[in-house]
């Protein structure tokens, strides 16, 4: 090799020195559970679905959604989001609106027709799905999915279960149950309504089942006694509702009603009393607002609308106008205890809305089925109950009554069907250590309120039974779905590509991350420590 | 709702890269395609700020100038590190002469390439020494001269490389082999020192701007629009130092970041002498949470009682906010 003028020696590259010979620890690239996936009781990949939805690639994002949950646009709806409750971000600034994202993906879906995953090549079996509530149909998609050849029976003339009869309208469209429930029927899920099963081993024979997974709900209204003059005046929530969707024999309201009970039931029922025209709708519940298990936006609607809340209250006896109410106080343990203070209240009809208990008919004959205390059907881990094939779920087992959980129990039953129908036992994978906010490095992400989904005008509410809540937008959505920091998930920011000082890091391309190059990787943990996203370990090296 | 102001993206401007910016708005750095003028297997310490800086700069300088670039390099950390003999880390025509010089050196290849007619645009750099001590006199002859080279100045606040000594750039209380944390007044006494920004700017350059390793989108900005520009230009970078800060090796950016959120280190710019432009505050932080992580302030928490000496740099951190308008928009008057 010529030289040039004055240069007597060829320089070498620094490349040819191993610096990575120095390390005593190194990165490594892991993902980490994120804590909206770690509380969704449907097992959402919520963190997966809105890295796609970040891009606007909004297909590829309602396709991870549905890996998991059927239902996207009834579950943006009615579930209330224990994400969001867990969302990291809530640290920052606020919690990012999951749900709303999920509602627009699922609207969508709806309006441009796409259609679920195509089923596994048939594996021959029949299995029967009893009750086509949220729990039903999540179990029935996911069998379908496996290959399995599902029929769904209800007692009820329609599909849906609790998402029909129970939520009202304003909460949950119908056109969205029926567009939810009918891309599962086109995927080749047999739907025979209006029959109700009431010897399930009988029909799991006559059909040639080899397995079964009921979830009948939790339909029968639990009562007080309450002495009344009229006992007609007095209703239980979940058949007014029942009858209010039904539409025929809707039952004349008063025009003072009091809601006896603390749910989420109790404000459906009150707020429906509202919108058909009673001029007061009031709740009368024995503890504080602090112990109501309705949720807390639930609530505020509610008072939104008018409804009043008479706290610490008992209903004692209903006349002909008027019930009298006894006044409660909180002894030191929490609980409620009464004072003997009476105080009578304006109405003209009681509707109880004190909890549902499960209908056990169809399973107290059952050879081998057990039951828990508290009226529930007992199951194991598996979902599967004493009867082999048999398997429960949704309000009918116990577990928190949500449409969530409903759908959970529809695809961990399906998981475990599937393995059972094969004569294997279904192990679920092993869950990833959890994305802790203490493990983010939140400089990176810049601060934004939260979308708020516009409301319906205050008015219009009070009368109708428009839904209340409205849906984002393309550009709002994709906004709020930009808010996500991707807690332990590398979604490629390259900062780990950019930090190190050594050109230790080699960046793969889109969608296929970064590597570490151990020949000059020096484990200073500068990568780790500037990862916005927490999805970079340092572990020590073996010396 | 429409009206809401898009202000946010999921990671801002504040990371790297990121899949969802337009490639334009990417730095230099989130790109495969990057010079890497300084290269892998140089034998800088663990974590060093001042390699990571050499990068950054000269990436985007090398960008910014379509790779027609030489860089000049005075003695310090940086040229040891990179050059040890046959071996060079440097992937871009670099020339080093002697400690002092860089500036003179610089002047002299950038007039070179005008008397052979080419575009080639010319770098010097080298750390605080070289820079604002032993390197003073030729750079300030290269700013009265207005000779067409970027002059960069990696400031690790001082002689870290021959074992960590007191140079003007050490900030005040800092404990370094030559100011031991020993006596009346520990550390680098109050009063000594200087800012060379500001020196810049009293020779009234056309560009003068200051940066740190923290935030990548500025520096490169900085980069391209020094290169933009002709005549003589300073660009002075922060650049921890792990071993003569005392910090750990992971925390080069971190304190990068506190440096700049506590006020203790100005992000600015300035054309023709004048400030035209600072980095304001994002979170303020107090000077403690900067100082506390480095061991060369160690002798300032020692005691049971505040060491009043902390109150004296807030003071110069808050000196810095208003002379520099580093205070958030909102703040401002």
């Amino acid at each position: 090799m010529k030289l040039p003028f004055a240069i007597t020696l060829d320089p070498g590259s620094s490349r040819h020195n191993h610096t990575g010979s120095w390390r005593t620890q190194r990165p490594i690239y892991v993902d980490r559970l994120p804590p909206c996936n770690a509380t969704c009781p449907a097992g959402e990949n919520i963190q997966a679905w809105l890295y796609h939805a970040e891009t606007g690639d909004y297909r590829a994002a309602w396709e991870t959604l549905v890996a998991d949950n059927p239902l996207p646009a009834i579950m943006g709806r009615a579930c209330y989001h224990t994400c969001e409750s867990a969302c990291n971000r809530a640290r920052l600034d606020e919690a990012v609106g999951i749900h709303a994202v999920e509602r627009f993906l699922g609207d969508l879906a709806i309006r441009e027709g796409w259609p679920l995953p195509a089923p596994a090549p048939a594996s021959g079996k029949r299995v029967l799905v009893v009750g086509a509530g949220p729990s039903g149909l999540s179990a029935a998609y996911h069998l379908a999915r496996l290959g399995h050849e599902v029929v769904v029976r209800d007692a009820m003339p329609r599909a849906g279960g609790m998402m029909r009869y129970g939520i009202p309208r304003y909460r949950l469209p119908r056109e969205v149950v029926d567009a939810e429930i009918a891309r599962i029927a086109a995927m080749g899920v047999r739907f025979e309504l209006g029959e109700r099963v009431g010897d399930l081993p009988g029909a799991m024979a006559a059909g040639g089942f080899a397995a079964c997974f009921a979830a009948i709900g939790a339909h029968l209204a639990k009562r007080v006694d309450i002495p009344a003059p009229d006992a007609t005046r007095i209703l239980d929530a979940i058949g007014l509702l029942r009858q209010v969707e039904q539409g025929e024999d809707a039952p004349l309201l008063g025009r003072r009603v009091v809601v006896y009970g603390g749910g989420n039931t109790a404000l459906d029922v009150a707020r429906t009393a509202r919108r058909m025209g009673a001029a007061d709708a009031v709740i009368v519940y024995r503890r504080t607002q602090a112990q109501m298990p309705a949720h807390e936006e639930e609530l505020r609607e509610a008072l939104e609308e008018g409804v009043e809340m008479r706290w610490l209250s008992t209903v004692k006896e209903m006349g002909a106008g008027d019930i009298t109410i006894e006044k409660m106080r909180l002894d030191e343990a929490g609980k409620p205890v009464p004072t003997g203070e009476h105080e009578t209240i304006a109405g003209d009809m009681l509707v109880l809305a004190l909890g549902q208990a499960v209908d056990l008919t169809p399973l107290r004959e059952v050879p081998g089925v057990a039951f828990t205390p508290d009226g529930t059907v007992a199951v194991g881990d598996d979902l599967m109950t004493g009867h082999p094939g048999l398997f429960c779920g949704g309000d009918m087992v116990p577990a928190e009554r949500t449409i969530t959980v409903a759908v959970g129990h529809g695809k961990k039953a399906a998981r475990h069907i599937d393995a059972w129908l094969r004569g294997a036992t279904h192990q679920p994978t092993p869950e990833p250590a959890p994305a802790t906010f203490e493990r983010l490095n939140p400089w990176y992400y810049s601060d934004a309120e939260r979308v708020v989904q516009p409301q319906l005008e205050l008015a219009r509410r009070q009368g109708t039974f428009e839904e209340v809540h409205g849906g984002l937008d393309e550009s709002n959505a994709l906004f709020e779905a930009r808010r996500c920091m991707s807690c332990g998930n590398c979604f490629e920011c390259d900062n780990c590509f950019g930090v190190c000082p050594d050109n230790a890091v080699v960046k793969l391309g889109p969608g296929r991350r970064f590597r570490i190059d151990l020949d000059f990787c020096k484990g200073c943990g500068l990568c780790a420590k500037e990862c916005p996203c927490g999805a970079i370990d340092m572990i020590a090296e073996e010396i | 709702m429409s009206d809401q102001r898009i202000r946010f993206y999921q990671t801002g401007t504040f990371t790297v890269g990121n899949r969802l910016l337009d490639l334009g708005k990417r730095t230099v750095q989130s790109s495969t395609e990057r010079a890497n003028a300084l290269t892998s297997g140089h034998r800088a310490c663990q974590g060093c700020g001042e390699a990571l800086g050499a990068r950054y700069v000269l990436d985007a300088a090398m960008r910014a100038t379509d790779r027609d670039l030489i860089a000049v390099n005075a003695t310090g950390c940086l040229e040891v590190f990179t050059t040890p003999s046959p071996e060079t880390a440097w992937q871009l025509p670099w020339l080093h002469s002697l400690f002092g010089n860089a500036a003179a050196v610089a002047t002299g290849v950038a007039a070179a390439m005008r008397v052979k007619g080419k575009a080639t645009r010319v770098i010097a750099q080298g750390g605080d020494g070289g820079t604002t001590d032993i390197g003073f006199g030729c750079l300030s002859g290269m700013f009265e001269r207005d000779d067409d080279v970027l002059y960069v100045c990696y400031d690790n606040e001082g002689y870290m490389n021959t074992g960590v000594q007191r140079s003007s750039a050490t900030p005040p209380t800092a404990r370094t082999a030559t100011t031991p944390a020993v006596g009346a007044e520990r550390g680098n006494p109050f009063g000594t020192g200087k800012s060379l920004p500001l020196l810049a700017m009293a020779h009234r350059l056309p560009y003068v701007a200051t940066a740190t390793v923290a935030d990548l989108h500025d520096l490169e900005a900085k980069v391209t629009r020094a290169m933009s520009v002709h005549g003589a230009r300073y660009l002075h970078v922060l650049v921890p130092c792990p071993l003569g800060w005392g910090h750990p090796t992971d925390e080069t950016i971190m304190l990068a970041r506190l440096a700049t959120e506590c006020g203790l280190f100005p992000v600015f710019e300035a054309v023709g002498g004048e400030l035209a432009a600072s980095t304001p505050i994002r979170r303020r932080v107090p000077v403690e949470a900067y100082l506390r992580r480095q061991r060369r302030f160690a002798h300032l928490f020692d005691g049971a009682e505040p060491d009043p000496r902390l109150a004296r740099l807030s003071a110069l951190a808050e000196d810095n906010i208003r002379r520099f308008r580093l205070a958030a928009p909102e703040a401002n008057p």
